[in-house]
């Protein structure tokens, strides 16, 4: 039931392909600055070979934005995105943004550009509301979770809360995820063990998608502080089957180079068949009557 | 303050790890008051760093009393900024201890920061000449907190500098400080850090031991200790509150830690009424859009 041969994904590289993730810290609320920021970076990774350039969540604005958002939301003919679309001719790049629907409803959005035009949008669906975080206050929740064709294969993306619910990823590598992004603002916190707990578990769940969906996987996530809380970086491209590519500097900023091979992909779907023997219709089976059965309850 | 170490001693919290009986298949969690020692200075002083230049000026100025607190503070600011850009004011009254000139000074001369020392004496003394004599002893130590707040906030004027906070989480929860003095301060690099936490990262920074080891005092009276006064340890009241606070753990499971019920209602009563000095003064709504209730910014916007 994968959707071998569904569909074409449209000239797809079969060559290895470069990646820049952009461990960046935005300024809070300044789209101007930080598209300025974004250019600069598309064009330098450009210039040195990149073929993806992955930016954190919410990238264009910063994270705790409040009341701002509605004054940062950006619509899909904004200038701003036509500037990004426009310089992703040889350059495939996805960022963070807050996306204002045409029915003013705002939300935390991912944009994929390629070849001068906006590829994709994903909006996040699942929002943290809870401890730190107050999303569901400022965002609506986004009601896709769907991969997208690009001319690097078919991508997944989800922004940080998105990957703490296993749904989301069993969807994407039902979809025929090639290449997952996961896009973090994560905050660093839990300082009593050797290893940063904040960073430890993303790179669990990094690692874990990797070798669940057998695919790459990019963890996009940014630095700096805002009103008191950092966010850790600790950037990654893991291979498919887990195992770490390339990791970026704790608490700096970095652009993080690797080079994705889909010859690896095959090479790790070949020695595990994952996503071969996955039983769609079991999964959906039982869902459904769990869903049934609650509806009784 | 607890069963299972009733004598524990502030001078070494990590005596009190794995104190609490642990489950007979659980692995041990780490101590929730042990620090990543390296980690967090380094996020503490990024933060100092980031949070001061990110509003135009690259300098700080704090209140050098010679005590761990303000120690730590300068420790962080001066890593993160460079000494030059970092000022301690020493504030005497005429009843300050000799001991806190002279480790405010040590800690100057160990730092290469700028210090300078301003007493408070005549402008405090020549407010209480104008009140009957019998003003509380409490009264004077609040209005010397307060004296030394208006002083660090002119100096930071002077020296084109952020004030520098120098409350711990542990005074902060139980309300231990002035409202207006001591708690006053633009930014605080070791607010979430229990006091236990900032005795293990001030060993960590090679802060001298004679200010490690001495008992933490106000030094508002003479023979003043925190510990005497507020009738337990740093050591007790750091494990009993990183569990009612971090850990959310209720009142009653605490009790069968073994932590006395008296002491878990007596700090519990600390953290709820103190907590009008952990937040801006209260506002009367009545337009649509209310500082902090429906008027929500970061600090930190647009920059």
């Amino acid at each position: 039931m994968s959707n071998d041969d569904q569909k074409t994904s449209p000239s797809s590289l079969n060559r290895p392909f470069r990646v820049a993730v952009a461990q960046i810290a935005p300024k809070l609320g300044d789209v101007a600055a930080n598209l300025e920021m974004h250019k600069r970076i598309i064009s330098e990774t450009t210039a040195a070979g990149a073929d993806l350039v992955v930016f954190p969540e919410l990238s264009l604005t910063g994270y705790f934005l409040r009341d701002l958002v509605s004054e940062v939301a950006l619509k899909r003919d904004s200038s701003e995105i036509i500037q990004l679309s426009d310089v992703s001719s040889h350059t495939s790049v996805v960022f963070g943004l807050v996306e204002e629907s045409s029915q003013n409803q705002i939300y935390n959005g991912a944009v994929w550009v390629e070849g001068g035009v906006v590829q994709a949008v994903h909006r996040k669906a699942y929002l943290p509301t809870y401890g730190m975080f107050d999303e569901s206050r400022y965002f609506a929740a986004g009601n896709r979770m769907r991969c997208f064709d690009t001319r690097l294969g078919r991508v997944g993306i989800l922004i940080c809360e998105d990957a703490w619910h296993l749904s989301n990823t069993v969807i994407l590598g039902a979809d025929g995820a090639d290449l997952i992004i996961l896009m973090g603002n994560s905050p660093a916190r839990g300082v009593n063990t050797a290893e940063l707990a904040s960073q430890a578990v993303w790179h669990h769940i990094a690692r874990n998608v990797a070798m669940f969906l057998n695919v790459p996987v990019v963890f996009a996530n940014r630095v700096g502080y805002e009103d008191g809380v950092c966010f850790f970086g600790s950037s990654q491209v893991i291979a498919p089957g887990g195992s770490t590519l390339a990791q970026a500097a704790q608490l700096e900023e970095e652009i993080l180079w690797a080079t994705i091979d889909p010859s690896a992909t095959r090479q790790a779907r070949i020695i595990t068949p994952l996503a071969r023997d996955e039983r769609l219709e079991l999964t959906l089976r039982e869902l459904e009557r769990i869903a049934h059965e609650r509806n009784q309850a | 303050m607890s069963a299972t170490k009733p004598d524990s001693d502030h001078q070494n919290p990590s005596q009190n790890m794995h104190t609490s009986q642990p489950c007979p298949h659980a692995t041990p969690a780490a101590d929730p008051l042990t620090l990543n020692l390296p980690l967090v200075q380094k996020i503490l002083v990024g933060f100092i760093r980031n949070e001061v230049l990110r509003t135009g000026l690259k300098r700080v100025v704090f209140g050098l009393s010679g005590g761990i607190d303000s120690t730590l503070a300068a420790y962080l600011a001066a890593e993160a900024l460079g000494p030059e850009n970092v000022m301690g004011v020493r504030m005497p009254y005429s009843s300050s201890s000799s001991e806190t000139m002279e480790h405010g000074q040590l800690v100057a001369d160990r730092l290469g920061i700028q210090s300078k020392t301003l007493s408070i004496a005549a402008q405090v003394d020549s407010y209480f000449s104008q009140l009957s004599p019998d003003v509380t002893r409490l009264r004077r130590a609040n209005m010397m907190a307060r004296q030394r707040m208006t002083i660090l906030y002119d100096q930071s004027a002077e020296f084109q500098a952020l004030v520098l906070g120098t409350s711990n989480k542990t005074e902060l929860l139980l309300g231990y400080g002035t409202l207006h003095g001591d708690m006053a301060s633009a930014l605080n690099p070791i607010g979430d850090l229990y006091k236990s936490q900032v005795w293990e990262l001030s060993e960590h920074m090679g802060v001298p031991p004679e200010i490690v080891k001495k008992p933490p005092t106000a030094d508002l009276w003479a023979g003043q200790t925190d510990e005497d006064e507020l009738g337990f340890s740093y050591a007790d009241v750091d494990r009993l509150l990183v569990r009612m606070v971090d850990q959310r753990i209720p009142l009653a499971d605490l009790e069968n830690e073994g932590f006395q019920k008296q002491f878990i209602e007596r700090v519990a009563r600390m953290v709820r009424t103190t907590q009008f000095k952990r937040r801006l003064p209260l506002i009367a709504k009545v337009g649509p859009r209310t500082i902090d209730r429906d008027f929500r910014y970061s600090r930190d916007w647009g920059t």
